[in-house]
């Protein structure tokens, strides 16, 4: 921590907070908020005068509220910067006529009550996320009653209560009599692994901190008498099991079963747990001084908020999602972006070390050369098509491309942010972007030559490059055996299919046609593929009105991994393929050329727009 | 651009893989290139038993410099697995390697349709036409190259973020480590000892 503090290359800015990111990878403008400390932090020797003479007294944060520190103050002992900082909405004011007991006392002179918020933009290659966890809080768990009892305490608050540093020096108290408790409980996961309340995760670290706390606890006071209520016990890391081994050898007893209520005795304020002990099926109730309720970790509230900004991903856990879980696991899906620590997945100390180092070196490759290569395969406008509508904007998943509505000026594709999934050349509504090397014309020399010959015999699939044709390599090297009929047209991602290529290919007789792409949230370009699925239900429902079968066009979501899915899909595909007759197929490309509103209705764009 | 005009015409050089046994085992892969010739524009047509092999790319290479192929298309295994392989033997052969264009015989006919030799011949060459087609309108790409700050910004000040920023740091890169309480240290800060070895966090 203090080598952050006193690094030449780290400029750390606390009480800060990301307001903006623009640009792209090599070239991001963040914009940072940075509240006023109201002390000079290269001036504060932090020798704690001004706190002395500080009359506010607000519950300490830090501590969990266990005990009280002053308006200014230092965090705990060993904050870095270590400068003192001043709590601005207690502080009765630097007003002589009120109060500015700490400017008086303040040898050095450094607190400045003149000081403002600044905004401070810088230029940097690469961001690193390392947001970390919240706590879960148990109040809704009522039956553990932590806001009634007040010797139910979460974990944290037991961390502070034992730790040298806290309110207590160390010693554990109890809170109603202040003396240490014979008998102490924890209960593990607590706001985990539940489908009901809390979250339906296992929060990784609960397991191994309790059993520490237990060596603690017998550590002080050997005659203490512990017991951990729990469903599994996960010690899988490096030295894990000997801890384990060495708690349980230490007299600490293992109970399987979380209690189904707590119940406090009124006189000695004891805690009487009732629990099914699942090793034994008998109904038990223990008898404890104090409880300890192992809190699960969770995403913070604020996540959102840098989702958005970042355009990144989460999982339905709420952490963010990694570009591929295997091999590349610190790395966001928008290039120059890595995670670090619990930002990704709750994890312990050792594992966010790694995963920060990881991250890091991930960085320095991408920066190293001093410039990089971007990607080749890019949207262009032809500003002489382009009406400045804006929809290629609102779809573009990487924010890659401005339009000014106000001066009706084209629309700009910023190149180097453009990942090249080709989605905007699919709704843009006067075909005035070119995906260059995956252009209309290229697409379509491609469907008119699969629809050469025997057109009925073919079945145009539509694949994209990270997911679905991926799937069908998958099935080739596994040697899954499908109707030889497919005629596979690789795009990059599923979103650049536009209504065009799909009508073009049913223009030219093909009996059925299928686009596939990546599962919701696998999309290598984000969320594109949510616009390749309003697009194809936006077909189906002309194909409806035009009285073609809508069931001839088929949307599928393969990954990679799924050789066994393509091949299901493919017979599938053929088996509806028979059911298409020469006449279907005629009859089709008549009322396809007869519709000549076709190409402007297609390519309208309007529902995109409606529905965003 | 891509869009070329229809009066220029492109010289298009097509090359079918045996991949060994894997494609030539059920595709017959004489005939697909005996196919592809008939096809407009394709100046040379060849089959070869591994086209990822040195020989191989030394085939499409003297093609180029000799025959003046401007187009190469390469009917064998997926562009996943060998189109980096290929686009560098362009580069190498001083053709712009965005001028290559695969079509999957192995991936998608042989190891698929393996029982019916017919159908999977009849598909390769479906898959050769198109991707001949496709070649036509090929168009050069550059890579841009766009300079790089050698800055990183660290958003959240917990032992992961101190982790990283100092990594960063040490090896000579500017780093912005941004808190947002008034200290650094997180989760961690608030811990005494950790596990597994049950030394003090700070």
């Amino acid at each position: 921590m203090a080598d952050a503090g006193r690094h030449p290359n780290i400029t750390l800015l606390t009480q800060a907070e990301v307001k903006s990111v623009s640009g792209y990878v090599g070239n991001f403008e963040v914009r940072i908020f940075k509240k006023a400390r109201y002390v000079v932090e290269s001036e504060c020797t932090a020798c704690g005068d001004c706190a002395q003479v500080c009359p506010v007294l607000v519950p300490n944060e830090f501590n969990m509220g266990l005990d009280s520190r002053r308006a200014i103050y230092q965090p705990f002992p060993q904050a870095i910067p270590s400068a003192y900082v001043m709590d601005i909405d207690h502080c009765l004011g630097h007003d002589p006529m009120v109060c500015g007991k700490c400017v008086a006392a303040c040898k050095k002179k450094c607190i400045d009550f003149n000081m403002s918020d600044e905004e401070i933009t810088v230029k940097v290659g690469t961001i690193i996320v390392a947001t970390g966890i919240e706590l879960y809080d148990p109040t809704e768990l009522d039956e553990y009653g932590y806001t009634r009892y007040e010797n139910v305490v979460t974990s944290a608050e037991f961390e502070r209560l034992i730790n040298a540093g806290g309110p207590t020096r160390g010693h554990v108290i109890r809170l109603t009599d202040r003396r240490p408790p014979k008998s102490v409980a924890f209960i593990q996961c607590v706001g985990s692994r539940s489908q009901k309340r809390g979250e339906p995760y296992c929060s990784n670290i609960c397991c191994m901190n309790t059993i520490k706390s237990t060596l603690m606890l017998k550590d002080h006071d050997p005659e203490v008498d512990v017991k951990v209520f729990y469903i599994d016990i996960r010690a899988f890391g490096k030295g894990f099991e000997d801890l384990f081994r060495r708690s349980k050898g230490s007299g600490v007893r293992f109970v399987r079963g979380l209690p189904g209520s707590i119940r406090e005795d009124p006189k000695t304020k004891d805690l009487i747990l009732t629990v099914e002990n699942t090793a034994t099926n008998q109904l038990e109730q223990h008898r404890v001084e104090m409880v300890v309720l192992a809190v699960g970790v969770k995403p913070p509230e604020d996540m959102k908020i840098v989702q958005e900004m970042l355009a990144l991903q989460r999982t339905a856990d709420g952490f963010y999602l990694e570009a591929h879980p295997k091999l590349q696991p610190v790395e966001a899906a928008t290039r120059g972006i890595f995670f670090a620590g619990c930002a990704e997945a709750p994890k312990d100390i050792k594992d966010s070390v790694t995963q920060a180092s990881a991250a890091a070196a991930r960085a320095m490759r991408l920066m190293n050369p001093r410039q990089l290569t971007v990607e080749a395969i890019t949207a262009e406008v032809l500003p002489h098509l382009c009406t400045a509508c804006g929809i290629c904007a609102r779809v573009c998943p990487f924010g890659a491309i401005t339009v000014d509505k106000r001066t009706k000026s084209p629309a700009v594709v910023t190149t180097a942010a453009c990942a090249g999934c080709g989605t905007c050349a699919a709704e843009c509504p006067q075909n005035a972007i070119v995906q260059h090397h995956f252009t209309d014309e290229q697409l379509e020399a491609q469907i008119d030559a699969i629809l050469q010959d025997e057109p009925w015999e073919q079945i145009p699939v539509f694949a994209c490059n990270w997911c679905s044709y991926a799937g069908a390599d998958f099935a080739g090297v596994s040697r899954f055996q499908y109707p030889p009929h497919a005629r596979l047209i690789r795009t990059m991602c599923s979103g650049r299919v536009s209504e065009k290529l799909v009508w073009r290919a049913f223009a030219k007789g093909a009996p059925v046609v299928l686009v596939s792409g990546c599962h919701f949230g696998d999309c290598h370009y984000l969320n594109a593929n949510h616009w390749t699925d309003r697009r194809i239900k936006r077909m189906w429902k002309k194909m409806e009105k035009m009285g073609l079968r809508p069931e001839r066009l088929q949307l599928e979501w393969i990954s990679a991994a799924e050789g066994l899915r393509f091949q299901a899909v493919m017979e599938k595909m053929e088996h509806l393929r028979r059911t298409v007759t020469p006449e279907e197929v005629a009859e089709t490309q008549r009322v396809l050329a007869s519709y000549d509103g076709l190409r402007e209705a297609s390519d309208s764009g309007s529902e995109p727009a409606e529905e965003s | 651009m891509e869009r070329k005009s229809d009066t220029t015409r492109s010289r298009i050089g097509v090359y079918v893989c045996h991949c060994g046994s894997n494609i030539a085992g059920v595709v017959d892969c004489q005939a697909v290139a005996a196919y592809a010739e008939t096809l407009p524009e394709v100046v040379v047509s060849r089959h070869e038993g591994y086209l990822c092999s040195e020989p191989g790319q030394n085939r499409i290479k003297a093609d180029i410099a000799e025959l003046g192929i401007d187009r190469v298309v390469v009917a064998s295994c997926s562009p996943r697995l060998h189109e980096p392989t290929f686009r560098a033997c362009l580069s190498e052969a001083g053709l712009n390697p965005y001028l290559l264009e695969m079509a999957n015989l192995r991936e998608q006919c042989s190891w698929v349709h393996s029982g019916d030799p017919e159908a999977a011949t009849r598909k390769a060459q479906d898959l050769v036409r198109a991707a001949v087609a496709r070649a036509r309108l090929l168009g050069a790409r550059k890579e841009l190259q766009v300079p790089v700050e050698p800055a990183t910004l660290v958003m959240g000040g917990g032992v992961a973020g101190i982790q990283a920023a100092l990594d960063l740091a040490d090896s000579g890169y500017k780093v912005y480590l941004v808190e947002k309480a008034p200290s650094i240290g997180g989760v961690m800060a608030w811990l005494d000892k950790t596990y597994p070895t049950m030394d003090c966090s700070i």
